[in-house]
């Protein structure tokens, strides 16, 4: 394999910690996918890209940095899994089934590289981003393994975006890789029936990313913008993976549109600014025609609009409104019903309401949310006092709205939001005063 | 984080022949990787500057100026915009870039216009 002295004035290309870090994120999916095909054990596929990480942190200081690491990291992983498997005489069938793949790639370093560029290796990935989100596994490992697997994110990065221990993170990693290995999870695509059921799994872990990174449920930081990068990346890496399923291209929209509101979200001192009252300058105009694409892309297929669709659908409203007073309510209403349909649930009832309120005025969202409120899975829900508190301050109930918006924000965990409704309360109390003393 | 890749303009590139079909197809296929790896937003080649103009701002007058222009070091040829988690990242996905001559500068994007 040959060696290259790296020309860089700075000194920063000949860093190799920092050359190997970027390089890890690039590869490190790929990588691992590539030797779960060749070891079928994703933990020891890991185990196997993390020795041969180390060993370019040993080799490269003195040999330099290698042409092309990807290949470098690969064959030095995969000498590693041939010596593994030999010392396992038990897993004499495995050796066999590696001596086939060997035969199949066996060859110059050229071929190493083949055998990361062939589109094969995208069938290894999909069948690596299945198992980091299979059904065996709680939904908190599935998200801890896709963010460290796909990801290629370390265990205190991950710890820091969850604001647990890093031990915690650790653990809950190793157990889910035994947890796969017990249980002989096949790596594979699922078919048939199982495939939707499977990939929905996987768009639930990646939505959720996103999520946590949009509005954190709990800390100081009411965003985690990287998290929400490190979601859609994925997002968009399944498209390319799978682009005959709308709803990939559903959520990819939903994702790239809710994106682009980042940076209007919130005002200099992190206080959240909510969708109606953001300056709609500050959206991001690249991010909302990419989810404009991925939108037209999910719902060129025939059939059903799938809830990510509908979802997106929703958001595409709101990026193509030029001001809010323009933002066709009775079309969102329309989507919230064919999503309550599709994929029923007291939360998207609550959106519903609030649509109806905008599209057909107050008292009739407030009709709509009295139905919610005995609703069991909402009792913790901070939003629907929230919103209750809003309505009931836009029909002039300033009473109730205070005692409700005080209600939302004892039950958030997060700061930032917390100050937003008790400022909302105390204005309603307020507005309660002054209408007691008119 | 973001970053916008700019090529810079060499010779040539301000009268560009047409590149060879392998160029072409390597060029495409790095395209295609970096779309596949979720990073590449948005990309593209520019016209030569014979076909752009200046705007020049001082105090309330603007004077106009047609291209071409001659600083060629001073011009861009194209542009990437990615997204990644790092500038090392984004290092790293430039150095496979399938180029064997020329200089690209990357260049961080503000994500935040309230941090700056």
């Amino acid at each position: 394999m040959t060696h290259s002295s790296h020309k860089a004035a700075s000194g920063r290309g000949d860093d190799v910690p920092r050359v190997l870090d970027a390089v890890w994120r690039i590869e490190s999916p790929r990588l691992v996918a590539t030797l779960t095909r060749i070891v079928r054990d994703v933990g020891l596929a890991e185990d196997l890209a993390q020795d041969a990480l180390e060993a370019a942190l040993r080799q490269w200081p003195d040999a330099g940095i290698p042409d092309r690491p990807a290949a470098w990291l690969l064959g030095t992983a995969r000498h590693r899994a041939i010596d593994a498997l030999r010392r396992r005489t038990t897993l004499q069938r495995k050796a066999e089934e590696l001596g086939r793949d060997l035969e199949l790639e066996q060859g110059s370093a050229r071929d190493l590289d083949a055998a990361i560029d062939d589109a094969a290796i995208g069938d290894d990935l999909l069948r690596l981003v299945f198992i980091c989100c299979h059904p065996v596994l709680s939904v908190d490992a599935r998200v801890a393994l896709t963010l460290r697997l796909l990801g290629g994110l370390r265990t205190d990065e991950i710890a820091r975006a969850f604001l647990v221990s890093e031990a915690t993170i650790g653990q809950r990693i190793v157990r889910a890789k035994r947890t796969l290995s017990e249980a002989h999870v096949p790596f594979e695509v699922p078919q048939g029936a199982d495939f939707a059921a499977r990939l929905a799994s996987v768009l639930q872990v990646i939505y959720l990313l996103f999520n946590e990174g949009y509005s954190a449920t709990s800390g100081d930081d009411w965003v985690r913008p990287a998290l929400c990068e490190d979601a859609l990346r994925l997002g968009r890496v399944l498209a390319g993976l799978v682009p005959d399923e709308p709803e990939v291209h559903g959520l990819v929209a939903l994702m790239e549109i809710q994106g682009s509101r980042m940076r209007a979200r919130t005002d200099p001192t992190g206080r959240p600014i909510p969708l109606l009252e953001q300056h709609r300058a500050r959206w991001d105009r690249l991010l909302i025609d990419r989810g404009l694409a991925a939108l037209a892309r999910a719902e060129s297929f025939e059939g059903p609009r799938g809830p990510y669709v509908l979802q997106a659908a929703i958001a595409a409203c709101h990026a193509r409104a030029r001001t809010s007073d323009e933002t066709d309510w009775r079309r969102i209403v329309a989507l919230y019903d064919a999503l309550a349909q599709s994929a029923p649930s007291p939360i998207v009832e609550l959106n519903q309401a609030v649509a109806v309120s905008m599209a057909y005025g107050p008292a009739a969202g407030l009709e709509l949310l009295d139905a919610l409120a005995t609703e069991p899975s909402l009792k913790a829900y901070h939003l629907l006092p929230a919103v209750r508190g809003d309505f009931l301050m836009k029909v002039g109930r300033f009473d109730e709205a205070a005692s409700e918006l005080a209600r939302a924000a004892s039950m958030t965990r997060n700061v930032p939001e917390r100050n937003l409704l008790l400022e909302r309360a105390r204005v309603a109390g307020e507005a309660a005063l002054g209408a007691e003393d008119g | 984080m973001r970053v916008m890749i700019l090529a810079k303009s060499q010779p040539g590139s301000e009268n560009p022949t047409n590149p060879t079909t392998e160029a072409v197809e390597a060029y495409w296929k790095f395209h295609e990787e970096l779309a596949a790896a979720g990073i590449l937003l948005a990309g593209d080649r520019l016209h030569p500057s014979s076909k752009g103009a200046r705007v020049r701002f001082e105090g309330t007058s603007r004077t106009v100026t047609d291209g071409p222009f001659t600083e060629a070091k001073e011009l861009v040829a194209g542009f990437w915009i990615w997204q990644v988690r790092s500038l090392d990242e984004a290092i790293e996905w430039l150095k496979r870039a399938p180029y064997d001559g020329g200089e690209f500068e990357i260049r961080q994007i503000f994500d935040q216009p309230t941090a700056g």
